[in-house]
C-alpha cells in the first residue's frame, strides 16, 4: 500500500512540473471552491440573490462599482452574484454531462472492442449513424422544441450526444489490449470474458478516459454557453454563463461589463481544463512512464555485462 | 501402466483464413504421464504454440479444433467440455506460462494482486488468504523479500523476476499440468538457466507435469525426459531425450541438432536447414519436409510417411526407417537446387 501512495505522489509531482499545469490546477481548484460555496456566501454577505432585481431604475446597467464589482445588467441584477452562480451551474452541467457521456462511451467502446466480430461491426455501424448527426443542430432543435426544458434534460441531452468520440477511442485501445499477452494469460488462468474485460482491460484504458474527460469538460462548458447564448440552453432567469452573455447582447458596446465578466469566466475555465488535459496526457503517456524507468534498464544492462568476460 | 495424465489423439486445429484453410496442427497424438516433463520442439510456424493453445482450448475464430480431435486430461474430455467447466480447469488443473514476461503481466496491478487474482478467480479463499498465498508463492519461486515485492508493479521488476511471477501465477493453484510456451526465450542466458532450474525444482516439489515448448534443443536436453519434434503441423519424431540426442532419426531433427553450437567442436559456421517452414495453408505433397531434406528421393514426394516405430519408444515419420540404405545418398535439398 505504501507503494501506491509513493506512485501517486510522484504522479502529482510530475503533473505539476508540466508547464501551465500548476496554474490550471490552481484555477480549477479556485473555480470549484467558488462554485460550491460562492453563491451562498455572496447571498449571505450581500443579502440578495443572482435573480433579484434591485432598484431597476437606478441600477439598470450600472457600471462596476464598490457595491457591484462586476456592475449590473439591464434588469438591475448584480453581475458578480450572477457570474458566481453561473460557475456553479455551468460546472455542474458540464461535469455531470461529461460523467454521463464518458461512462456510456467507455462501456460501449469496451464491449464493442472486446466482443469483436459481428457484434463490433453492428455496434460501430450504429455509432457511425450517430456520428452523422450534427450535434449542435440537434441540440438546438430539441431544446427549442421543448420550451422551458428543465436543467436535467439539458444535461441528459448534452451527455447523451457526447459519448461517440470516446467510445471510438476506447474501442481502439481495447482491440490492442485484447491481443496482449496478459489478457490471454488471464484467460489461461481461468478468468471469464467479463471478468477480464472489467478487471484487466478497463483499468488499462482509464488513461485516455481521464484525458478525454478533462478536455471534454472545457468543450461542454463552451457548448453549454453557446446553446444558452442562442437561447437553446438554460432558460431565463437561470444564471449560466452563456445566458448572462445573452442578456448583455442587446446593449453591447456601452455595457461592456455584461459581456466581459462571463466571457472571462468562460475563457479562464475552458483554458484551465484544456491545459490540464494536455498536461495529463503528457504525464500519463506510457512512453513517459518508460522514460522514467530507463535507469532500471540501464542497471539491468550493467549487471548483465560480466557475462561477456566469461 | 496407469492412464496418462494427458492423452492427445489426432488433434487437428485448423484456421479458416482468406488464403485457405491453415492446417496448423494436423493429426497430433501424444501422452504425458503424471510428473513427467516433455519437450515439444520445432521451428516457428511448426504448430507447437497452436498445440499448446488447443490444449488450453484458447483457440479463437477463425481457428477451431476439428471434430474427431481428442484431448483427455485428468479423466476429462477437454475437446468436448463446455466453456464454464473449461474455465474452472484453466489455471487450476491446467495452467500456462507465456513466453513474454514483459507483456504477460498487467501493467496497472501489483504482482501480488495478480497472483492473488488467480486464487480469487477460482474461489479458493478470501482476499486476505489469497494475498497471503500469493506472498508465499513468490517466496517459493525464489523472489527475495516477497512481502515487499508483492506490492510492486511489473515494471519495477527485472525480466527474470517477472518470469518468476508468471510462473508463480501458473503454479499457485497447484495444477497437474503446466504448459510452458518458450518460458526462457526472452531472457538472458544466465537467467534462462535459473528459470529452468526453478521449473525443475518446482516440479519435484509439487509433482507437476510440464509440457515445455521451445525451439531450443539445449533447453530440452536440460529439462525434459522425453522430446517431441514437430514439423509442418505434425509430429515427426518422438523419443526419450538421451535417445534423441544419441541417434536422431528424422532428417529434420538431425538438422536441428547440427544447427546447435557444441562445446569442444571448432566449427567455422553453424549448419542451417535450408529453406523455411512452408505456409500451413499448403503443406507439400508426400513428406512435408522433403523439399528441404538432404536425403529425399522420389518416394518422399508422393507418399506421406507414417510414424515408424524404430524401437525403444522412438518413433520417426521418415521413410528412412524402411529404406535405411538411402541415408548414404546425401545430396543438396530441392529448395537449393
Amino acid at each position: 500500500m505504501a507503494d501506491t501512495t509513493t506512485a501517486s505522489r510522484s504522479f502529482v509531482r510530475r503533473l505539476l512540473r508540466q508547464p501551465g499545469a500548476r496554474w490550471s490546477v490552481i484555477a480549477i481548484a479556485l473555480l470549484v471552491v467558488v462554485a460550491v460555496f460562492g453563491p451562498s456566501v455572496l447571498r449571505h454577505i450581500q443579502g440578495y440573490g443572482p435573480n433579484d432585481q434591485l432598484q431597476i431604475v437606478q441600477l439598470k446597467n450600472a457600471p462596476p462599482s464598490w457595491a457591484h464589482p462586476f456592475g449590473t445588467d439591464r434588469l438591475g441584477r448584480d453581475l458578480l452574484s450572477r457570474v458566481v452562480t453561473g460557475a456553479q451551474i455551468s460546472l455542474a452541467i458540464s461535469v455531470v454531462a461529461v460523467a454521463l457521456s464518458i461512462t456510456v462511451g467507455t462501456a460501449y467502446g469496451l464491449v464493442s472492442g472486446y466482443a469483436g466480430g459481428w457484434v463490433d461491426a453492428v455496434m460501430m455501424r450504429i455509432l457511425d449513424g450517430f456520428l452523422a448527426i450534427p450535434r449542435v443542430l440537434l441540440l438546438i432543435a430539441l431544446a427549442t422544441m421543448a420550451d422551458r426544458m428543465p436543467l436535467w434534460k439539458l444535461v441528459l441531452l448534452i451527455g447523451g450526444t457526447g459519448w461517440f468520440g470516446v467510445s471510438r477511442l476506447i474501442r481502439a485501445e481495447t482491440i490492442v489490449l485484447r491481443r496482449s499477452t496478459f489478457i490471454e494469460s488471464a484467460h489461461a488462468l481461468g478468468a471469464s470474458m467479463t471478468r477480464t474485460m472489467w478487471r484487466h482491460v478497463l483499468p488499462n484504458v482509464l488513461t485516455p478516459v481521464i484525458v478525454f474527460a478533462t478536455l471534454s469538460v472545457g468543450n461542454v462548458i463552451l457548448l453549454e454557453s453557446g446553446l444558452s447564448y442562442l437561447g437553446a440552453g438554460t432558460k431565463i432567469p437561470t444564471a449560466s454563463w452563456g445566458a448572462i452573455f445573452n442578456d448583455g447582447m442587446g446593449s453591447a458596446g456601452d455595457v461592456w461589463w455584461v459581456l466581459l465578466f462571463p466571457g472571462l469566466a468562460i475563457l479562464i475555465t475552458v483554458l484551465a481544463f484544456n491545459v490540464l488535459g494536455d498536461a495529463l496526457r503528457d504525464v500519463l503517456d506510457p512512453r513517459h512512464l518508460h522514460a522514467s524507468h530507463t535507469p532500471q534498464i540501464a542497471e539491468a544492462a550493467t549487471s548483465a555485462t560480466p557475462e561477456k568476460n566469461g | 501402466m496407469a492412464d496418462p495424465l494427458l492423452s492427445v489423439r489426432d488433434l487437428r486445429t485448423f484456421f479458416y483464413t482468406e488464403n485457405g484453410v491453415a492446417r496448423s496442427v494436423d493429426g497430433v497424438s501424444f501422452d504425458i504421464s503424471a510428473g513427467e516433463t516433455v519437450g515439444l520442439v520445432g521451428e516457428s510456424g511448426c504448430g507447437k504454440s497452436v498445440t499448446a493453445l488447443s490444449l488450453m482450448r484458447l483457440i479463437r475464430p477463425p481457428g477451431r479444433i476439428e471434430p474427431g480431435s481428442q484431448i483427455k486430461f485428468d479423466g476429462l474430455d477437454i475437446a468436448a467440455l463446455d466453456e464454464k467447466s473449461m474455465r474452472e480447469i484453466r489455471g487450476a488443473r491446467l495452467a500456462m506460462v507465456f513466453q513474454e514476461p514483459m507483456t504477460a503481466l498487467n501493467p496497472v496491478f501489483t504482482v501480488g494482486d495478480q497472483i492473488a487474482e488467480v486464487v480469487r478467480v477460482h474461489h479458493a479463499g478470501s482476499k486476505k488468504e489469497a494475498w497471503d498465498r500469493a506472498v508465499k508463492m513468490l517466496e517459493t519461486v525464489g523472489i527475495p523479500s516477497p512481502a515487499q515485492r508483492a506490492n510492486e508493479y511489473p515494471h519495477q521488476l527485472s525480466g527474470g523476476m517477472r518470469q518468476r511471477v508468471v510462473i508463480a501465477m501458473a503454479l499457485i493453484m497447484n495444477p497437474a499440468l503446466v504448459i510452458a510456451d518458450e518460458p526462457t526465450t526472452a531472457l538472458d542466458v544466465t537467467i534462462q538457466a535459473q528459470i529452468l532450474e526453478l521449473l525443475r525444482d518446482l516440479q519435484q516439489k509439487f509433482g507437476t507435469s510440464i509440457l515445455l515448448i521451445t525451439h531450443d534443443l539445449g533447453v530440452v536436453a536440460e529439462t525434459a525426459s522425453r522430446v517431441i519434434v514437430m514439423y509442418g503441423g505434425e509430429i515427426v519424431e518422438e523419443a526419450p531425450v538421451s535417445d534423441l540426442f544419441a541417434r536422431a532419426h528424422h532428417p529434420y531433427t538431425e538438422g536441428l541438432l547440427n544447427a546447435m553450437p557444441q562445446v569442444g567442436h571448432e566449427r567455422e559456421r553453424l549448419e542451417t536447414i535450408p529453406g523455411s517452414v512452408p505456409p500451413p495453408t499448403k503443406w507439400p505433397q508426400g513428406c512435408r519436409f522433403h523439399d528441404r531434406c538432404p536425403y529425399a528421393w522420389d518416394r518422399c514426394a508422393t507418399e506421406h510417411p507414417p510414424l515408424y516405430q524404430i524401437g525403444g519408444g522412438h518413433v520417426s515419420r521418415c521413410h528412412l526407417a524402411v529404406e535405411p540404405e538411402r541415408r548414404a545418398q546425401k545430396h543438396e535439398p530441392m529448395v537449393v537446387a
